[in-house]
């Protein structure tokens, strides 16, 4: 079978499952354990290197490491990666002096940023420390963007995205306030803005989807979603009726609902049209919203607005029996749902009328400019897309992901440089051994449960619309929530020459990892193995062949909780553990500057 | 010793055994012996054997004497009982726990040392009364806790770790056994679980005495150039004599005749030892041949399973012991008073 190549950064990522998975592939590893250490500033700002918004995140992201933790498919419970990540942000002490810094010199290369989002503040946090003028244009009169105008103040407080903000933006970002751009021809042909050598589009999915059904335009008590957050945000709506109906059941739906429940909903209902099974929500925010008295109704779908003499009454909806895969649906009868104020949470899409279409930006069918996944570019070269703007709507961490391609691009093209010759990620390889049986990482096992996030006391959350719900890990969840991480940065490293066949490592392997066989096809040296490989996503080591029968050192990866016996066992240090760091590439990062030699 | 205990962490796809324990269950404390110890490998081949034969933890009884070798019994099978005797009486305390409860499986692990010097003994005569029991030499040729002079087991010309060559011969325990009329003789390599743990299997349904001489090398002390018990010395100098297969009771036998033939042995418990390849003229039931085999290929180390011989009675069928556990037994009926003790003296007068 197929030799593995572990000199390929690629192979040591994809173990480190959460980084791998993270769009911004944050060193999610490391950074628990200076938790663990209590270097909750060094946490912060090593978080922080590649996504840019560690407090923000840590209350808000998506998550996408967490399903894909390696702890998840042992005990079914990922480690609590986000809530570890908000720790460390929630306890730094002073980073003013740490945070990345302008040049008094300026490079003499102007770059503006449409929208003062995510993306865009990405895109300035790697390019104002290499001397670049970065002018934002933003249409309100706040940084942050949908994190400011979609995310309710009780789950991101203002403090945290203002911080956050600033950190960026004080390193003399030009940003202007309440300007909306409203020509992309004007600011391509040197308006009044200026002349820039690049653009960067940052502008957000902001236009929620409509429902087209009887009654939609005969009231003002039908909401859309993401305008009706904002309009909370800025404090333009301050109240709501007691009974409220939420269309649609994703994370905008959660968010509309429990806003509401706060502006005096008593009478919550989010109205789903499938099973749960295939609700688009985050299983946690599903949990918050009912926690706090939201109802979840599924299988109906909105058939009309029920209105008497111009005043919204309720809506009819149909109920639904599905299929076993919920693919066909018949109708059983259709019911009328009593509500004053209804709010649309079934999507959003992008939606550029300010680009003239014939400024050299293509367009798709679907109305969507044509992005290149890679550089981020768009058909007009110096013109670049990130964040939701990009491909619609995504969420926070991967707009911070978009925004650091992006500024590569960016400084790519300011600075003559072909946008495909990118700065490759590298590697470290570190030794973890510190003498016999000895390891400088901590590699026992710690079965305890995934820890419980504590929350504000029911009664008291509605009382103020701003209070955070999530009160953080205290001291001892902290501790036994980072001890749950496996380390799979510390790579199990093996060296065939070295390998004696003893079998000490396949004896000692807990979970049955390791197999010494002779070679032979794939699939069929699959069905060799010390446990069954059921995880076929999961890379399977294969080394080179061993030098006293030449059969092969095999490791199926999947399960391996980086405890480091393998090597502790080891009689001639075949296997060795040792911390794999991956020196991801941003805008500025020299070619040709080596990674560090392999130790 | 290392750092830590093994994760509890259970592969969440292993498979249970017939009583509903998976492998791990069988497992003991962590090994204290040298890291590539050939002795943990034979460990972890006795674990895989118990566990696929289902055998319940509280029914083994371990004992062990004193060594490297003597410490492995703390290493497998938690549940089980354990009697580590003074130096080379395991196989003396073996015979009389066997004959006050033959109800349970006796695993019995000694060394070289053990078994060829101090306790030789006490071996020979474990083997001659056919004690059911597995007795499992971990034969490394030196005496690695005393850190490493040649053991009795040690190869004319194998040398230490010094560099200076053993003169006095060795003892092989494998043809003393059949010497002296040993009922089961196998031999095999701590590095080859794919035919140690059969040999096992088979060793533990076996109706007497089985012996099971393991080549476990020494990495501290016998594992270099110029040693005849090295990794790389008996992989080199192995040679499959005898493929066996363990077949346990009531399973259906898919013989392929080999083209040397295919011989099988039924064991005691219905169990079947299928051997699909023996070199021509070897019969591992006729013990002539198998001395005559094992004297004429010396230069190699022959492995397999050797010699069987089912028809041997063992201890208690020898003596015509009660069938169950002495334990079990009413107090009257294993003691019946002065007047019993009385009338037997009287017989002999």
């Amino acid at each position: 079978m197929k030799r593995t190549n572990t000199d390929d950064p690629a192979y040591f990522h994809k173990v480190v499952d959460c980084q791998w998975a993270c769009p911004a592939h944050t060193n999610v590893p490391e950074y628990i354990r200076l938790i663990a250490q209590g270097r909750f500033t060094d946490a912060y700002m090593l978080n922080r290197e590649s996504n840019v918004f560690p407090g923000i995140l840590g209350r808000t992201c998506d998550r996408p490491c967490e399903p894909a933790c390696r702890r998840g498919r042992l005990d079914g419970k990922p480690v609590a990666i986000c809530r570890l990540k908000r720790v460390a942000a929630d306890l730094k002490g002073e980073i003013g002096h740490l945070l990345p810094r302008a040049p008094e010199k300026k490079n003499g290369k102007r770059v503006a940023c449409i929208g003062a989002g995510p993306a865009s503040l990405t895109v300035a946090n790697d390019l104002m420390p290499l001397g670049y003028e970065v002018v934002i244009f933003e249409k309100y009169d706040k940084p942050g963007g949908l994190m400011r105008s979609n995310i309710p103040s009780f789950r991101l407080p203002e403090h945290v995205l203002a911080d956050e903000t600033a950190a960026i933006l004080d390193m003399g970002v030009d940003i202007r306030y309440n300007s909306p751009v409203t020509s992309m021809k004007d600011l391509l042909g040197h308006g009044l803005a200026g002349r820039f050598d690049a653009v960067f589009v940052g502008s957000g999915a902001p236009r929620g989807k409509n429902l087209d059904i009887p009654g939609r335009n005969d009231t003002d008590r039908i909401h859309l979603g993401i305008d009706w957050l904002e309009s909370v945000a800025f404090n333009h709506i301050e109240s709501i009726g007691e009974k409220v109906l939420i269309i649609g059941v994703g994370n905008t739906a959660m968010d509309c609902c429990r806003t509401s429940r706060r502006l005096g909903g008593k009478d919550i209902k989010v109205m789903a049209r499938r099973p749960r099974a295939y609700f688009k929500a985050s299983p946690w925010e599903l949990e918050d919203a009912e926690e706090e008295g939201i109802e979840i109704v599924i299988n109906h779908a909105p058939k009309r607005f029920v209105l008497e003499n111009g005043v919204l009454k309720g809506m009819e909806f149909e109920r639904l029996e599905w299929d076993a895969e919920a693919k066909k649906s018949r109708v059983i009868d259709t019911v009328i749902i009593p509500a004053d104020d209804v709010i649309l949470a079934i999507g959003q899409e992008n939606s550029f009328p300010w680009i003239e279409r014939d400024v050299g930006i293509d367009f798709d069918k679907w109305d969507m400019p044509a992005v290149d996944e890679t550089t981020m570019q768009c058909s007009r070269p110096g013109v670049f897309f990130g964040g939701d703007a990009a491909w619609g709507p995504k969420n926070i961490i991967w707009a911070v992901a978009h925004g650091h391609a992006a500024a590569i691009s960016v400084h790519n093209h300011c600075q003559g440089i072909p946008l495909t010759e990118r700065p490759p990620d590298r590697m470290n390889l570190i030794t973890q051994k510190m003498g016999i049986s000895e390891w400088s990482y901590h590699n026992d096992y710690n079965p305890v449960a995934r820890q419980k996030m504590k929350h504000v006391d029911l009664q008291r959350r509605f009382e103020e619309l701003s209070l955070e719900v999530e009160l953080g890990f205290d001291v001892e969840q902290t501790a036994r929530e980072a001890q749950r991480c496996l380390n799979c940065d510390v790579e199990t490293a093996f060296t065939a020459a070295k390998c004696i066949e003893c079998d000490a490592c396949v004896d000692i392997c807990p979970l049955l990892c390791l197999t010494i066989t002779r070679d032979g096809e794939e699939a069929e040296v699959r069905e060799r193995l010390s446990a069954p490989a059921v995880n076929p996503e999961q890379a399977l080591y294969a080394s080179t062949p061993l030098p006293q029968t030449s059969r092969l050192m095999l490791k199926d990866e999947d399960l391996c909780v980086h405890c480091g016996l393998c090597a502790e066992r080891c009689p001639t240090a075949a296997w060795d553990m040792q911390k794999f760091e991956l020196l991801i590439s941003y805008a500025g990062t020299a070619v040709t500057e080596p990674a560090l030699a392999q130790v | 010793m290392p750092s830590i205990a093994k994760p509890i962490a259970v592969h969440p796809s292993l498979h249970r055994n017939a009583i509903g324990l998976n492998l791990r269950d069988y497992e003991g404390a962590m090994s204290t012996l040298c890291a590539g110890c050939g002795h943990d490998s034979i460990t972890a081949a006795l674990i895989r054997a118990l566990w696929e034969l289902s055998i319940e933890p509280h029914m083994i009884a371990k004992l062990s004497g004193i060594g490297c070798s003597s410490k492995t019994p703390t290493y497998f099978v938690n549940g089980a009982h354990g009697f580590n005797s003074a130096h080379g009486r395991m196989a003396a305390i073996a015979t009389g726990a066997n004959a006050a409860n033959r109800e349970l499986t006796y695993i019995g692990v000694s060394g070289d040392g053990d078994s060829l010097s101090i306790g030789l003994g006490h071996l020979c005569h474990a083997i001659r009364r056919n004690v059911k029991m597995l007795y499992v030499i971990e034969n490394n040729g030196v005496y690695g806790l005393t850190k490493g002079q040649f053991s009795a087991s040690a190869d004319v010309g194998s040398k230490s770790k010094r560099g200076e060559a053993n003169r006095m011969s060795p003892i092989d325990p494998a043809m003393l056994a059949l010497s002296i009329g040993a009922t089961f003789v196998a031999r095999s390599f701590s590095g080859d679980k794919e035919q140690l743990v059969p040999i096992l299997k088979a060793a533990i349904a076996h109706r007497g005495f089985a012996l099971v001489d393991v080549i476990s090398p020494c990495v501290t002390f016998n594992d270099h150039n110029g040693s005849t018990k090295s990794y790389l010395y008996t992989r080199k100098h192995m040679q499959r004599t005898t493929e066996a297969d363990f077949v346990p009771p009531a399973s259906e036998i898919l013989a392929t005749i080999g083209p040397s033939g295919t011989t099988t042995v039924t064991m005691h418990d219905g169990s079947v030892v299928r051997f699909s390849a023996v070199p021509k003229d070897y019969d591992p039931t006729d013990r002539r041949k198998v001395l005559n085999y094992l004297q004429e290929n010396q230069s190699s180390i022959a492995t397999g399973l050797l010699y069987v011989d089912e028809t041997v009675a063992n201890l208690h069928e020898m003596n015509g012991t009660p069938a169950a556990a002495l334990w079990s037994l009413p107090y009257e009926k294993l003691c019946p008073g002065t007047a019993a003790l009385r009338e037997l003296q009287e017989d002999y007068r």
